[in-house]
């Protein structure tokens, strides 16, 4: 009896992965999604707390391209393995802080792992030559094989024809005359496999689907890192550079004032982390304190910001409560910050 | 539905996808049968965590809102990875 071959994918929740695996599926392939979580990923979090997104699913879409495909998906935590990608990218960055080859790479070959842990036979990515500017060029792509030591175990079904031939075709698993050679950036070939599959509904995130391709995103996360004494990061400070507005008071002081009921809520499960402040004469803004008040002055500034981002805002006094990560409080009064008194410069 | 024997996953002020990880992280842990009951403040939980249910094949048999907390209930399917 013919042996049952068996795939992993990477899944992003992307039209290109979820093609692929089709793709493979229709040679009678067993196929499985593996999909990272980095911390960085778009969906999720902004989406989940903020009303102006409430138009969009709140689905995770690695998830809901799984159940579309019928198969598994496993999600994995690589939070901390991916800080060395992050912060020491052999290859370096992209426009803005995306380490797009090392990260390619660094999943390629934890899926790697995967197989030979759970006996699989090969990997397969949506991965497009030409269709991204660093880590899905012809010339990089066999980088990818290559340093994830992955090499002809990696199948592209999508652009397979544009390159070698690897290991499941020479061996007859796979028939390569059923594979694809789409390359470039455009989206027509996709598009219509995707119609000839039936897929009606995808995913089609704008930038991709990693909040490191993002320039304001990029900007929050190179403020942090500039002053801090090191780079070193947590889950919660990649999760915060997504919430509320940030205001960079000083090098050693960041406020980061909620724009809304959802982040407000959400940022309250933070007050045993920061020092926290806010009004408790009108509605307002919960704003987290990231570093440290060096001088009065700079306590003064930052109540009459959160005073400015309350109801009270037009009022002659609004009254705060500044609270201590350990609980303790203390209540203040002060004049609203006129609109025209925030510096520019502050805004992050 | 509070059910005795039931294991509890403390998945709050997580966001997309730690609740669906966790929850994931904690089932291979049990046995066909047994009973996980997850606690979470993600909107988003209310679909994934279902999702990831159907296609790894346990059954989610109650998904309860309470304030701002979702609680769903899931028992373990016979196959577990």
């Amino acid at each position: 009896m013919k042996q049952q071959r068996k795939a992993v994918a990477l899944i992003s929740g992307g039209l290109d992965s979820m093609l692929a695996v089709r793709v493979i599926q229709e040679q009678g392939i067993h196929v499985e999604g593996i999909n990272f979580f980095t911390g960085f990923c778009v969906e999720g979090h902004t989406h989940a707390v903020r009303k102006k997104h409430k138009d969009k699913q709140k689905r995770n879409n690695a998830l809901w391209v799984a159940e579309q495909l019928g198969i598994k998906l496993h999600i994995v935590d690589v939070v901390e393995e991916y800080k060395d990608i992050l912060l020491n990218p052999v290859h370096g960055y992209g426009k803005n802080v995306n380490p797009c080859l090392d990260c390619k790479t660094f999943m390629v070959k934890k899926a790697l792992e995967w197989i030979k842990e759970h006996d699989y036979d090969f990997i397969i990515t949506g991965e497009v030559v030409g269709q991204r500017p660093m880590s899905q060029r012809r010339e990089t792509m066999p980088i990818v094989a290559k340093e994830s030591g992955s090499d002809d175990l990696l199948v592209r079904p999508l652009s397979a024809k544009q390159l070698p031939e690897t290991l499941p075709e020479r061996e007859g698993w796979l028939d390569r005359e059923k594979l694809y050679d789409f390359s470039g950036r455009t989206r027509k070939p996709q598009m219509a496999l995707a119609k000839q599959f039936q897929f009606e509904d995808y995913a089609q995130p704008a930038g991709g689907c990693c909040m490191l391709t993002d320039e304001n995103y990029a900007i929050k996360l190179q403020d942090m890192w500039a002053n801090r004494p090191n780079r070193d990061y947590e889950l919660d400070d990649i999760i915060m550079l997504k919430m509320g507005r940030h205001f960079r008071i000083a090098p050693h002081l960041k406020v980061i004032i909620g724009r809304e009921e959802g982040e407000n809520r959400f940022m309250q499960g933070y007050k045993s982390l920061f020092v926290s402040v806010y009004p408790t004469s009108h509605p307002g803004a919960l704003c987290l304190v990231d570093g440290e008040f060096k001088s009065a002055e700079e306590l003064q500034q930052v109540l009459a910001l959160v005073a400015r981002y309350s109801q009270g805002k037009n009022e002659p006094q609004v009254s705060l409560c500044v609270r201590q990560k350990d609980g303790s409080e203390e209540e203040y009064s002060i004049q609203p910050m006129a609109a025209d008194a925030i510096k520019k410069e502050w805004l992050v | 539905m509070k059910q005795e024997n039931s294991h509890q996953l403390d998945a709050r002020r997580l966001l997309c996808p730690l609740p669906v990880i966790r929850t994931q992280d904690a089932i291979v842990k049990l046995h066909p049968g047994e009973v996980l009951v997850v606690t979470s403040t993600d909107p988003g939980a209310k679909v994934d965590i279902p999702i990831w249910c159907r296609i790894n094949g346990h059954e989610v048999q109650e998904i309860r809102e309470q304030e701002h907390e979702i609680i769903i209930t899931i028992r373990v399917g016979d196959e577990i990875n």
